[in-house]
C-alpha cells in the first residue's frame, strides 16, 4: 500500500451520506449520543417515521435543534458547549444521574468520531498524545452505551488506515466498537475481522483490503 | 431564632477558606460557573488551591481568572482544553500547575459518591485506556472494572437559580450540571443566586438541591455572563 495506490480512489461517501446511513440504522424510540463534530448532522438525516431522543452529557435528554439568535440561552447548551434547545418532553437533571443514563446502560447508541479502531473494537479518539490531554465523556460513553457507532473517514488526513490491527493511539476504550461507517464501507466488528455490511458502490471489496489493517470480508 | 444562610457579604462567604484547601467549582463550560464567587476567591487571596471542576476557565473571568492569578497549584477536570482557556495553557505550558485528567462521569460519579459516604466504587468507564494505569481492577460477571476512589473537598462554589433561607436550591436548565452534587461532596458549600424567594414560596416537589447540603447563600442579582464578559475584554481582577 503507497500513496500513489490512495491518489487513484474514486470519492467516497459524502458526509451526509454517512450520516444518513447511520440515521436509518437507530430504530424508533431509541435513546441516542450524537458526538461533538461531525456526528452531530446524523439528527438531520431521521426520517419520518421514528422519533429519536438526543441526550447530552450535560444534564439534558430530550435535546432540540440550534436556537435563532434572538433565542440563545447561555444556561441551555450542549455538550461541545453551544447554545441548543430542549424540545417537549425533554428534562434536565444533575451531571451524576446523566452520566448513569450512560454508565447505567440506558443509552441506546452512541455516534463518535474516531482517530483509530483496531480489529477487536478498540477505539483511539481522545488524544494524540501531544498538547493537554481532554478525555471529556468519550470514556463513558464508549463503555457504557449499547451500541457504540463510529463516524469517520476512512483514512487519515495523511491517507493511513485508521482501521487497525492494534492502536497506536491511547484508548478510549478497549473493545467496544459495534460498527464503522467509513466513507468507504459500513464495517461491523467481529471475530473474523472487519465484516462489510455496506460497500462504497465506487470501491471494490480488494481495494477497501489494501487500505484497512486486519481481514476484511463479505 | 430562625435560620438564615443568607449573608450580605462576599468576604463572609468566603471567609473559612484557607490556603491548600479543595475547592470544587460547579458548571459546565460556562453554564452554571459562579463567577462572582471564584472572583470573591482571588479577592480573597487564598492560594496553593485544588480545583476540582469539569473545565479550567476560558479568558480572564472567573475559573480564568484564578488559575491566571496563580492561586491553584492542581486541577482536576475532565476537560482541559478550550480555545479561550489560555490562563491554564500558559502555566501547563510552562510546568507550572498540575493536571489530573478524570473522565467526564467518573470526574461526577466520585463527587456523588463523597457526597454520599461511599470511599470508592467499580467502573467499566477507562478499563484497558491509560486512564487505568495504577487502578485496582476487578471482574464481576465476566466483565472487567476498575476501582476509583471518592473526591471530597473542602469547599464547593456553586451557582444556583433560587434559594430560600434554609438553603433550597433550584438551579436553570442545564446549568444545575455539576453543582448539586458538588454541594453534597464538600464540607461547605457556598452558594450564589440570582434570586432569593421567601420558604413558602418553595414548592417541595421542585427542590433540587434540599438545605442541608448548603452551607452559605449570597444573592448575585445579574450573574456575569461568561461570553459576553470576554468578548467585552474582561480582565479581572
Amino acid at each position: 500500500m503507497t500513496n500513489n495506490n490512495l491518489a487513484k480512489v474514486e470519492k467516497g461517501w459524502e458526509r451526509g451520506v454517512i450520516a444518513s446511513k447511520i440515521a436509518n440504522d437507530l430504530p424508533h424510540a431509541s435513546y441516542v449520543n450524537l458526538g461533538i463534530g461531525m456526528p452531530e448532522l446524523v439528527s438531520q438525516y431521521i426520517k419520518e417515521d421514528r422519533e429519536i431522543i438526543y441526550h447530552s452529557e450535560n444534564g439534558l435528554l430530550g435535546m432540540g435543534p440550534t436556537p435563532n439568535e434572538n433565542e440563545i440561552d447561555f444556561d441551555l447548551i450542549n455538550a461541545g458547549k453551544k447554545p441548543v434547545t430542549i424540545l417537549p418532553g425533554g428534562s434536565f437533571c444533575h451531571h451524576a444521574d446523566s452520566f448513569s443514563m450512560i454508565r447505567g446502560g440506558h443509552i441506546d447508541y452512541c455516534v463518535l468520531g474516531a482517530m483509530e479502531i483496531s480489529i477487536d473494537g478498540d477505539l483511539a479518539n481522545w488524544s494524540t498524545g501531544k498538547g493537554i490531554p481532554a478525555v471529556g465523556g468519550a470514556m463513558d460513553l464508549v463503555a457504557g452505551a449499547k451500541n457504540v457507532f463510529v463516524m469517520t473517514q476512512h483514512l487519515t488526513k495523511e491517507g493511513k488506515p485508521k482501521l487497525v490491527k492494534k492502536c497506536t493511539l491511547p484508548l478510549t476504550g478497549s473493545g467496544v466498537v459495534s460498527r464503522v461507517y467509513s466513507d468507504y464501507a459500513v464495517l461491523d466488528i467481529t471475530k473474523e475481522g472487519f465484516k462489510v455490511i455496506e460497500l462504497n458502490e465506487n470501491i471494490s471489496l480488494e481495494y477497501l483490503q489494501t487500505v484497512t489493517e486486519g481481514k476484511v470480508y463479505q | 431564632m430562625q435560620i438564615n444562610k443568607i449573608k450580605t457579604d462576599i468576604s463572609e462567604i468566603l471567609s473559612d477558606v484557607f490556603d491548600g484547601a479543595t475547592i470544587m467549582v460547579g458548571g459546565f463550560g460556562e453554564a452554571g460557573s459562579p463567577i462572582e464567587l471564584l472572583h470573591g476567591l482571588i479577592d480573597h487571596g487564598a492560594k496553593d488551591l485544588t480545583i476540582i471542576a469539569n473545565n479550567s476557565g476560558n479568558g480572564r473571568v472567573g475559573l480564568g481568572a484564578l488559575i491566571g492569578q496563580k492561586k491553584v497549584k492542581k486541577v482536576i477536570c475532565s476537560f482541559a482544553r478550550s480555545a479561550k482557556g489560555i490562563t491554564f495553557q500558559e502555566l501547563y505550558n510552562k510546568g507550572e500547575i498540575e493536571l489530573e485528567v478524570v473522565p467526564q462521569g467518573t470526574l461526577a460519579e466520585r463527587i456523588r459518591a463523597a457526597g454520599s459516604g461511599i470511599p470508592a466504587f467499580y467502573t467499566a468507564t477507562a478499563v484497558g485506556t491509560p486512564l487505568a494505569i495504577g487502578k485496582e481492577e476487578k471482574v464481576f460477571n465476566g466483565k472487567k472494572y476498575i476501582l476509583e476512589e471518592a473526591l471530597n473537598a473542602d469547599f464547593a462554589l456553586v451557582k444556583a437559580d433560587v434559594a430560600d433561607r434554609y438553603g433550597n436550591l433550584t438551579f436553570n436548565k442545564t446549568a444545575r450540571n455539576f453543582n448539586p452534587i458538588m454541594c453534597m461532596a464538600a464540607k461547605q458549600s457556598l452558594i450564589q443566586v440570582s434570586k432569593l424567594i421567601e420558604p413558602h414560596q418553595t414548592n417541595p416537589e421542585n427542590v433540587i438541591t434540599p438545605g442541608i447540603f448548603v452551607k452559605k447563600i449570597i444573592q448575585i442579582e445579574k450573574p456575569i455572563i461568561e461570553t459576553n464578559a470576554i468578548e467585552e475584554g474582561m480582565i479581572y481582577p
